[in-house]
């Protein structure tokens, strides 16, 4: 027994040692470049080595072994990045407490979910793999890269992006846990409750390890260490500044609830996830820093989001919020760029302003904006190349790049893109969604609650 | 420094509209004349430099050398184009206000077969929904009942008016829902034994109700209806059983397809339309073999299938089209029937061509609908239902400057616009005390 377990640590140390990502090298010639951050570029080459732009000019020359595509006519963009998704993950809620901050979606990545490939299909190279709603301070979120094609989790995670965690407020978490089993949070009240308890007792489990760990160098030191919390442990870590906040909310109130209690405890990083009506509170918002993660223009699917607005991305935008626009879907996921686009009819963004909700804003606000968002040399080659200018509802994503790598040419596309197939699955088992629920993708998993949320949510 | 003083000038101007408008802006009956437009008829081509007259809620001229009636509100479109109303073939509009708070829901009657219930009574035509899709160009809509296996009467209604009366917009039909053998989404965990038996049951709940409607009309044609009593389910099915009334079958996965269109031929029913039909481009050869139309959507949708190419919900349309099927384009949708155009697009894109699918929008609905000497196109003697953008609707970008719905020039107001006026430039910003 005790062999097992000690070969079984062996094999998680050696893990990292597998996480071998593929990089590739490649040059795309002759395409309108969108850099994001530098303008546009006509007629010019990217040339991509060991799976990062070396090079962006014109006329330049496939160093031998390249892989070489024609971009004559088609718009070449960084690859689209997800702030808000749940695709390449095989569960999503630890609906069981109001505070779950011990649990992290990393433990839960599927790489073989078909979703990521129709994601990659839709130029989205990264998404931010997040818990679910349905508590107050939910677990702890993963970055991944659309690797697709591998079946290692480890390489499907983005190595070193920042530690992130999903927070929670309003009806969701009141509804699992006050409605649905009796506690706290019944109310809004409630999560402000439950979260400025979490960060509190957290702060005393520092204060107790900091004076063990003082202590415990000193000559003669008996005591014992205090007792290990997962969860408390997170939460020092957010507020030690170490984990990147993005909590779903909607209403103005709410969110200005999040501003004032992360005021209190000198939190900073802080992204805000639908933020239905963060518009309301946009000079707020823009005055802290918090930055915003909206859905173009959903609205109406449940009371919290009644009173909402598709212009809202371009008043925060135009208030000086850093403002990016995600799916929370595996349908949304793969038309981002058009949901973008609509805040050019709802707001009169800027083509540069509307590309940047999915790129480089995106980036910033998962903390990866020096590796990836824009078209630059040094930067990670995650890129999406286009039959049209990708703000065109008739644009078509014809191929997509991850680390140099081709991960879908819609010229090479086959019927069936599955890793896996299950033997014991029907051939026939198709799945006809019912669209008369727009359901809350971030409730997905709260199974307990699941029959009380039907029709409900 | 122009950029601010456009933001500037553009705010003021939000800000005097706002003063203009105290009150909710109505909507204005008159005679228009739309001027130097480029008109897209739909049916006859587009005219450029033309000019639409409204008048008496009807199009009195279409052309390029029109005059205008005296007392007629010039509207100069230049650089603008004029499209007929969008039509969205199958929507929760008017009936639902937030789907998941119950108490607004208001398509879902209890009971399997209850066709009698009828949609466009529960039609709110005060729903904060319907300014924001007509602003969009969306003027119909079809609002169907959902639920059982008959849920009831759909009716096309124009998003304009204040009692459903107003608002109907001359036609209604019978929807049902076909039993499926497919799953209902991820929560769906009945085995395939369990799918099968209860779609099989669902059939003949189904039998056992167009029998009864058969013998229903023959008691009522040989007794001059007089031999018949009161059964609103039965009253609600014979002008289906009769032909005069439209049957509107929802059904989606391909087996269940052809079960379909074996009923149709074997019951004989003579009107029939499908709706949704995400698994069509598996038997668009049969569909179209059986000369039924079809309404699908939502369109930007995922494969039904995990095998299935990525594309596959966007194609379907154009793949049901190139095989000679009649394709007419829904969203399913309610807060969000103002994408239609997007969902057409889309199809577009992936196959279907812009022209058929600004088609699948206007004229074919109109057409299947009966309603096609109402609406769908610009034509004189039909409704003035139409609007004014400035480019394609179909690209996100374009903004639609004008909406007229049965001659009704409509305030481009909604719920989303009066937001952006108010919060755009929030007063008081972040100090209260401070301007």
């Amino acid at each position: 027994m005790k062999k097992i377990f000690s070969s079984l640590f062996l094999l998680a140390l050696l893990s990292p040692a597998w996480a071998q990502v593929q990089r590739g090298n490649l040059l795309i010639k002759n395409g309108t470049v969108i850099t994001i951050t530098k303008g546009n570029l006509e007629n010019t080459d990217v040339l991509v080595k060991d799976g990062k732009i070396s090079q962006i000019g014109k006329g330049i020359a496939a160093p031998a072994g390249y892989q070489v595509i024609d971009a004559t006519g088609m718009h070449v963009m960084p690859g689209i990045i997800d702030a808000h998704s749940h695709i390449g993950l095989s569960t999503i809620n630890e609906a069981t407490q109001p505070n779950t901050a011990q649990v992290w979606t990393g433990d839960a990545v599927d790489p073989m979910d078909v979703s990521i490939y129709r994601a990659l299909a839709g130029g989205v190279t990264i998404s931010h793999a997040m818990h679910g709603s349905a508590n107050a301070i939910g677990g702890q979120c993963e970055t991944i890269k659309h690797r697709y094609g591998t079946v290692d989790a480890e390489v499907m995670k983005m190595e070193g992006a920042p530690r992130t965690i999903k927070f929670a407020l309003g009806e969701n978490p009141t509804r699992v846990h006050g409605e649905g089993n009796s506690i706290v949070p019944r109310t809004r009240m409630g999560v402000e409750f439950v979260i400025r308890e979490a960060f509190n007792e957290a702060k005393e489990y520092m204060q107790v390890w900091d004076a063990y760990n003082a202590a415990k160098g000193q000559k003669g030191f008996r005591g014992a260490p205090p007792v290990y919390d997962g969860r408390k442990e997170t939460i020092a870590d957010i507020l030690k500044g170490n984990i990147i906040i993005h909590c779903h909310s909607y209403r103005a109130d709410e969110i200005y609830m999040l501003l004032r209690v992360c005021k209190d405890f000198g939190i900073k990083k802080l992204v805000f996830q639908h933020v239905n009506e963060g518009f309301k509170v946009a000079p707020e918002l823009a005055e802290y820093g918090a930055m915003a993660s909206v859905f173009a223009d959903w609205w109406a699917y449940k009371f919290e989001v009644y009173y909402s607005t598709a212009y809202n991305a371009a008043i925060l935008t135009k208030n000086g919020v850093v403002t990016s626009i995600n799916s929370d879907s595996e349908e949304l996921i793969r038309h981002l760029y058009h949901e973008a686009a609509k805040t050019q009819k709802y707001g009169g963004l800027s083509d540069e302003e509307a590309l940047a909700l999915i790129t480089i804003n995106p980036a910033k606000q998962l903390g990866i904006d020096s590796r990836v968002g824009s078209l630059e040399v040094g930067k990670e080659a995650d890129i999406a190349i286009f039959k049209g200018h990708p703000l065109s509802t008739f644009t078509i994503p014809m191929i997509t790049v991850v680390d140099g790598l081709v991960r879908f040419d819609r010229e090479k596309d086959a019927d069936d893109q599955r890793i896996y197939v299950d033997p014991k699955q029907v051939a026939d088992n198709a799945t006809f969604h019912e669209y008369k629920h727009n359901h809350d993708n971030c409730l997905e998993g709260a199974e307990m609650t699941m029959t009380k949320l039907f029709g409900l949510n | 420094m122009r950029k601010n003083v456009r933001i500037i000038l553009s705010f003021a101007l939000s800000l005097l509209v706002l003063v203009a408008q105290a009150q909710n802006p109505k909507g204005k009956y008159g005679t228009f004349a739309l001027t130097n437009a480029t008109i897209q008829t739909v049916t006859k081509g587009i005219i450029q430099n033309g000019t639409v007259i409204i008048s008496n809620g009807k199009i009195t001229a279409v052309g390029t050398n029109v005059a205008v009636p005296q007392g007629a509100e010039q509207i100069d479109c230049k650089g603008q184009w004029i499209y007929p109303g969008m039509i969205d073939g199958g929507t929760r509009l008017g009936t639902v206000e937030v789907s998941s708070v119950a108490r607004t829901v208001d398509n879902n009657e209890v009971g399997d077969i209850i066709p009698q219930m009828k949609a466009l009574t529960a039609v709110n035509p005060n729903s904060a929904l319907i300014p924001v899709t007509r602003v969009s160009g969306v003027t119909t809509v079809l609002s169907a009942p959902d639920g059982g296996l008959l849920p009831g009467t759909a009716a096309l209604i124009n998003l304009h008016g204040y009692t459903p009366d107003q608002m109907y917009a001359g036609f209604e039909g019978i929807v049902m829902n076909f039993p499926s053998t497919g799953r209902r989404g991820f929560f769906d965990r009945r085995t395939d034994e369990e799918i099968k038996k209860a779609a099989d049951k669902a059939m003949e709940k189904i039998n056992d109700a167009w029998e009864k409607a058969i013998q229903y009309h023959k008691l009522d044609s040989a007794t001059k209806g007089k031999g018949v009593s009161y059964y609103p389910e039965m009253q609600a099915l014979m002008p289906v059983v009769r032909g005069e009334q439209l049957l509107m079958i929802e059904v989606d996965a391909s087996k269940d397809i052809q079960s379909a269109l074996k009923w149709v031929k074997e019951k004989k029913v003579k009107r029939v339309v499908l709706m949704g039909v995400q698994d069509g481009w598996r038997v668009a050869d049969e569909i179209a073999k059986a000369g039924i139309p079809v309404i699908t959507g939502p369109v930007q949708a995922v494969p039904s299938r995990e095998y299935d190419r990525y594309d596959r919900a966007y194609a379907n349309a154009g793949l049901m089209k190139k095989a000679g099927v009649t394709v007419a384009i829904r969203t399913a949708n309610a807060e969000n029937v103002r994408n239609l155009p997007y969902h057409a697009a889309y199809a577009a894109a992936y196959g279907l061509g812009k022209e058929e699918a600004l088609r699948a929008i206007t004229i074919v609905p109109a057409e299947i609908f009966g309603v096609a000497d109402k609406l769908g196109s610009i034509e004189v003697g039909k409704s003035a239902t139409l609007f004014v953008s400035d480019g394609d609707p179909m690209e996100t970008k374009t903004n639609i400057k004008q909406v007229f719905i049965d001659g009704w020039q409509i305030p481009m107001v909604s719920r989303h616009t009066q937001f952006y006026d108010e919060f755009l430039k929030r007063d008081p910003g972040v100090s209260k005390t401070q301007k």
